[in-house]
Formats: structure tokens, sequence, C-alpha cells
């Protein structure tokens, strides 16, 4: 029988963490911002059916970088995860600190039980009635989880970009202005001009009755865009 | 409760079915014991769905029964199961808001995971699956009849489904009525029934054959003067689906009261 080598868990614990990392610097960066209204996420992604951002369930969002296989697989389980909490007590039950550490749970079991972990980063948002209610998680690829206010980033050039919005982010931004602002975060971050046609942007608007997700088409987003020019 | 990423599949119904079966409704009640020998649990009565113009009508009356008295004077058996499309339900009550509830989840459900809405085709076979789930139930005389109505955006045309209690599934023309009272609302459809009517020759009609079945029929009930309470209507169109104004609905039931007045 062979013997299996011997590594040491913190030299283990460096090789998935730097694997995970490298896979995920790959991918572009997603931006989610708090605006007068409500949370928006801003993407870039050239593909318009193979979505980062997605509708989780009333007030919460989800929003994932790296491996798309990967961060679909967590989204749908997500949405399976809130459903199925909203069908069995009811929708005003369904909180995103919860769903937040459920994921922040099955994504650090799989960093250290399985040899491969998973190349993502994902936010989990939820627009609160108020302002400060509003909640914003960032989980790791090792499942260590974060929360934030203002604004976020995940991906590939998330440290550039986090100063950008460091160094500009405005707590009274109107929901074109924020746009225009991730829009410029994300060109910061990877030094080139982004193309309106390949931005994906939803938002969590406090004000929508319901479900508080919308996705924003090309159309929408131009004319979004074009009135934070006229503004600026 | 954990994150489970090893279940597939965009139905809400089939994940709690594998999953969390004891969410689903189901009644285990043994064999030749029934219902009846403990207590008739409340029952919803006429339900009822029309064609017209703009898309589709759907109504029913608020009244719900145990056996020979009243259980609810306000309950509602119409419900929006999402954008566009509308479901009515008969029979009894419990079981009949649970598979609405279940219906509506199961919609916006799969709308999330595939990012696209079911046709209105998928969701009318998705609901008989439903009804077919609970024909054990229904041998022990807890029956579901629902009425599922709504816009197909891909034909651009209202459309009506009625099922049977095995979970038959069967598209009608123009309109369709059940519940106790479905006969007696039948009649006066039939009789009154044009195509292309506007909204408020729809509304009138309809409200005409609620009015109708509640004169014919014990369990259904009538516009309630006394305590304000009207029968319910929503409609289904190209732009979703709404609910019609109380006000506009208490003064359509009045002026057909006024009318049968001598």
């Amino acid at each position: 029988m062979a013997i299996p080598f011997y590594v040491a868990p913190d030299q283990m614990v460096q090789d998935k963490a730097e694997y995970a990392r490298k896979g995920i610097a790959k991918g572009k960066s997603i931006v989610a911002m708090e605006y007068g209204g409500g949370i928006t996420l801003v993407a870039e992604n050239p593909s318009a059916s193979l979505n980062k951002i997605s509708e989780i369930y009333d007030r919460i969002a989800f929003a994932g970088v790296g491996k798309y296989s990967e961060f679909e697989n967590l989204r749908k389980a997500g949405i399976r995860y809130a459903d199925l909490k909203g069908y069995s007590y009811s929708r005003e039950d369904v909180f995103s600190k919860s769903l937040a550490n459920a994921y922040s749970e099955v994504i650090g079991n799989i960093f250290t039980r399985e040899i491969k972990p998973l190349e993502v980063e994902i936010l989990v948002v939820e627009v609160g009635e108020d302002p400060e209610e509003n909640q914003i998680f960032r989980i790791l690829f090792d499942g260590s989880i974060s929360d934030h206010h203002g604004s976020v980033v995940i991906g590939g050039q998330a440290d550039k970009i986090s100063q950008f919005l460091r160094e500009r982010f405005r707590d009274d931004l109107t929901l074109d202005e924020a746009i225009k602002f991730g829009k410029e975060a994300l060109e910061a971050g990877q030094g080139s001009a982004i193309r309106e046609s390949t931005l994906e942007v939803a938002v969590l608007d406090r004000a929508r009755p319901g479900r508080k997700f919308r996705r924003f088409s090309a159309p929408d987003l131009r004319e979004l865009l074009a009135k934070a020019r006229l503004g600026s | 409760m954990e994150i489970d990423l090893t279940h597939h599949g965009s139905s809400f119904y089939d994940f709690i079915r594998v999953e969390h079966d004891y969410l689903l409704p189901r009644f285990q009640i043994s064999e030749g014991v029934t219902l009846s020998s403990f207590a008739q649990p409340p029952h919803g009565t006429t339900i009822l769905a029309l064609k017209y113009r703009d898309g589709v009508m759907v109504a029913a009356d608020r009244q719900a029964t145990e056996g020979y008295q009243i259980a609810s004077r306000h309950i509602e058996k119409v419900y929006k199961a999402d954008d566009y499309s509308v479901i009515a339900i008969a029979g009894a009550a419990g079981p009949c808001i649970d598979m609405v509830k279940l219906f509506q989840v199961e919609l916006e459900h799969y709308e999330k995971l595939e990012g696209d809405v079911l046709a209105l085709e998928g969701k009318a076979n998705k609901l008989a699956q439903m009804v077919r789930q609970n024909l054990p139930a229904a041998f022990q005389g807890l029956i579901v009849i629902p009425i599922l109505a709504g816009y197909d955006l891909r034909k651009s045309e209202g459309r009506i489904f009625k099922y049977d209690v095995t979970g038959g599934r069967y598209e009608e023309g123009d309109f369709y009525s059940t519940g106790s009272g479905g006969k007696d609302a039948r009649n006066t459809l039939k009789k009154f029934f044009r195509s292309d009517m506007t909204r408020e020759q729809a509304m009138r009609l309809v409200l005409d054959a609620l009015l109708d079945a509640s004169e014919e029929d014990v369990a259904t009930g009538g516009p309630d003067l006394v305590r304000g309470i009207y029968p319910s209507v929503k409609i289904v169109a190209q732009t979703g689906t709404s609910d019609l104004p109380e006000d506009e609905i208490r003064q359509v039931c009045e002026l057909l009261l006024s009318e049968r007045r001598r």
C-alpha cells in the first residue's frame, strides 16, 4: 500500500487559497453600491444570457465572480434555500444574514474537505426599509464572510477598484450616478474603457412593491447612462 | 437550514417532494374513515372565468360553508399566480389555499432559476400535476378544483384551463364556471356571452352570473350590502394581472340588484 505524502495543514490551505485566487483573478469584477433608492450591482459581462447578477428573493440579490458553473450552482441553491424558507415560514422571514451564513458554511466546508476549492467570490445584498437596514455581505472562496456599507467589490481587480471607490464614493448618489460611477470604477480597475453593451446592471429598488429586484435591459441602461452624463 | 448543492431541477414542487416531503400538502387518512365522521372542513364554492376583448376576467363569490353553516363571508378564492396568470379555486378551502400558495412559489421559483417565465401552457400542465397528486385526498372529500386563466404572450390572447379531480386538464374556448353554484353561473354566461366584450360588459356579465348562482345555490354568497362584501374580480391582459376596483364592483352589483327589484 502506498503511504500518502504528509502535507502540513497550513501548506495545504495556502496551496488551495493560491489555486482559488488564481482562478478568480482571471475573471472580471463586480461592484455593489448603495444609492438613495436602494442598492445597485454593476458588472462587466459580454454574455447576455450567462448572468452574474441574479434575484434571490423579495429584497435579496446575488452576484458571483470566478468559475461560472460553480457560482451558478451556488445561486440556484440560494434560491432554493430562500424559497423553501419563505414557503415554510413567511416571506418576511427570509433575510440575507442567514443566507450569507449558510453560503459561508457550505463554501468553507468545500474549501477544507474537498481537494479542489471553489474558485468563486460572491455577494449577497439586501435592501432594507431604510438605508440603515441595507445589508451587503461578501463571501470568499474559503467561506470567510464580511459585511460592508457603501460599496464593495469582488473579483480579479478588487483592490484597485476598491481604492477608486474609497476615494470618490458619496452616499447621496442617484441611481444613474451610481451606475455611471460603478462603470468608471470597473474601468479604473482594468485600465480600459468598457462598452455599454457589455455591462450587466441590476438594482434592488426600495420603492418597488414586493419583489425589489430589477435587471436593466440594454436600452434602459443606455438611457440611464445618458442621463448621468447630462447631469455631470 | 443548510444550503443544498446536491439538488438539481427548476421545480420547487419537485424540490420539496424529493427533499422536504413533510411540507407537501398531503393528507393521509386510513381507509374507510371519511372526514364526515368528524367534521366537514370549510368549502369554497362558485368560481368563473371568461374571455373578453383585452384578455380574461376571473371572479368568485366570497363565501365558504361548513355543511349548513357559513364558515366565512369574506374568503378569497381568486389569486394572482404571477404577472400573467390568475388561479381560482373551488373545493375544500384548506387544501385549495395550500395548492395556490405552492403554485405561486412554483412559478416564481422557475422564473428565478431559469431566467424565463413558463409558457401559459407550461403553467397549466404543472397545475394539472399538482391536482393529480391530490387525488387520494379527493377520495376522502378534500377536493381541489382550480381554474387557471392567463394571458398567453406568445399567442397574444387570454386562455382558460379547467381541471377535473384526476388532474385532467381541458382548455375552454370562451368561459367556464365551476363549484357548487358553477352550473347556475354557467347558464347565465352561456346565455349572454358574446365574443369581444368590453371590460364593462364582461364585468356586468360576470357579476350577473354570480348573482344568479347565489340565488339558486345555498352555498354561494351574494353581494353583502350590509357588511360591504362583494365578489372579487381579477383581470389578466397584455399589461399584466390586476384587481378590478372594489368601488366599481359595488356599483355594478347595486345596479344589478336594483334591476331585479320590482
